[in-house]
């Protein structure tokens, strides 16, 4: 039996954002939850656990890398680096 | 014998013995995942049984290491229930174990942290948790197989039916237990094990299982004819190559 794909989402601690860490096979969301808790928290590595199925991720394009990403390759205006920082301005 | 050193060998065999089956499945369950979870949870029973049988060792003074205890007792010298030593089975059969071993460890350590005993409510504050986790894998899987497919509900079916008459072990009490006022008489447990294990079986679809006779023995060291291959296979490496290490 194929059971469906999972893609698993831990955060590491409380105040950072969950991080996608791999993914695994389970009949459900929840049997996916507890398959995530052994599989990839079993070193302590997070407070929090997202499943999502797989499927249900929409994703970018290789064929789309093109016009997805390269038109902000030459437009250095979107980065703040235009900006005079005056001076004794700290923790910027 | 104290009373003491027999009832920390009692417990510490059931979760050697148990943890023993439950490594079998590495690299055999169904799926990667399970592999891993059943591997977690056989290594929680095995962290329960170092612990138990150390303190065994202590308590009984002759100079016994947990690994003594392990590796050079034989058969009849093992107080762990039968239900413990049973072989895997299919998968259906090894939830059906779980859920009961498990639901019957929850119970019992939840009871004995209340003893006056410091190290079994140390092992008893330590496990709670992990057994709660064992017991709740079990229940998802028990649910799953038994609301499942034809095949699967016949084959839970099947598991809980097969293991029901060595369930009864579990909550027979003797006098060790109503003597030593450290320890937890298993027979105060068994009403509300049958209630939350029955609430799983019907929610599951299963039929609750009967049976008039009940298996006994395991706690005087009497054991199935499972046990000698079990321990056969657990000790041959420490008796072939006595006090080896790596």
């Amino acid at each position: 039996m194929i059971e469906p794909l999972w893609e698993i989402f831990v955060r590491s601690r409380r105040g950072l954002s969950h991080t996608h860490v791999g993914s695994l096979h389970a009949p459900d969301a929840t049997m996916a939850l507890r398959n995530a808790r052994d599989v990839y928290t079993r070193r302590q590595e997070g407070v929090s656990i997202w499943v999502v199925r797989a499927s249900d991720i929409t994703a970018s394009s290789p064929d789309e890398k093109d016009e997805f990403f390269d038109p902000a390759g030459d437009k250095v205006y979107r980065h703040p680096t235009f900006y005079q920082v005056p001076e004794g301005v700290e923790h910027l | 014998m104290t009373d003491l050193f027999v009832y920390s060998l009692r417990l510490g065999d059931d979760a050697l013995i148990s943890a023993q089956r439950t490594a079998e499945w590495i690299a055999a369950a169904p799926q990667l995942e399970e592999d891993v979870a059943l591997g977690n949870i056989g290594l929680d029973q095995l962290g329960q049984a170092r612990t138990l049988l150390q303190y065994a060792g202590t308590v009984e003074g002759a100079g016994r290491s947990e690994d003594d205890l392990a590796y050079f007792r034989d058969e009849r010298e093992f107080l762990n229930l039968q239900l413990c030593e049973l072989p895997n089975g299919d998968f259906a059969h090894a939830m059906a174990r779980l859920l009961y071993f498990a639901t019957y460890q929850q119970l019992l350590y939840e009871e004995l942290l209340k003893s006056s005993d410091e190290m079994l409510s140390g092992v008893a504050g330590k496990a709670v948790k992990e057994v709660a986790y064992h017991v709740d894998h079990a229940t998802q899987w028990v649910l799953r197989l038994g609301d499942g497919t034809e095949e699967s509900h016949q084959r839970m079916q099947a598991g809980l039916d097969a293991l029901w008459p060595y369930t009864a072990e579990m909550f027979s009490s003797d006098e060790l237990v109503q003597r030593l006022d450290v320890a937890v008489d298993p027979s105060t447990l068994q009403d509300e094990w049958t209630r939350r294990v029955t609430a799983v079986i019907d929610e599951s679809t299963c039929g609750r299982p009967e049976s008039s006779y009940q298996h006994s023995g395991g706690r005087e060291g009497r054991h199935t004819e499972h046990m000698g291959y079990l321990l056969a296979e657990l000790q041959h490496v420490a008796r072939s190559h006595p006090g080896a290490t790596w």
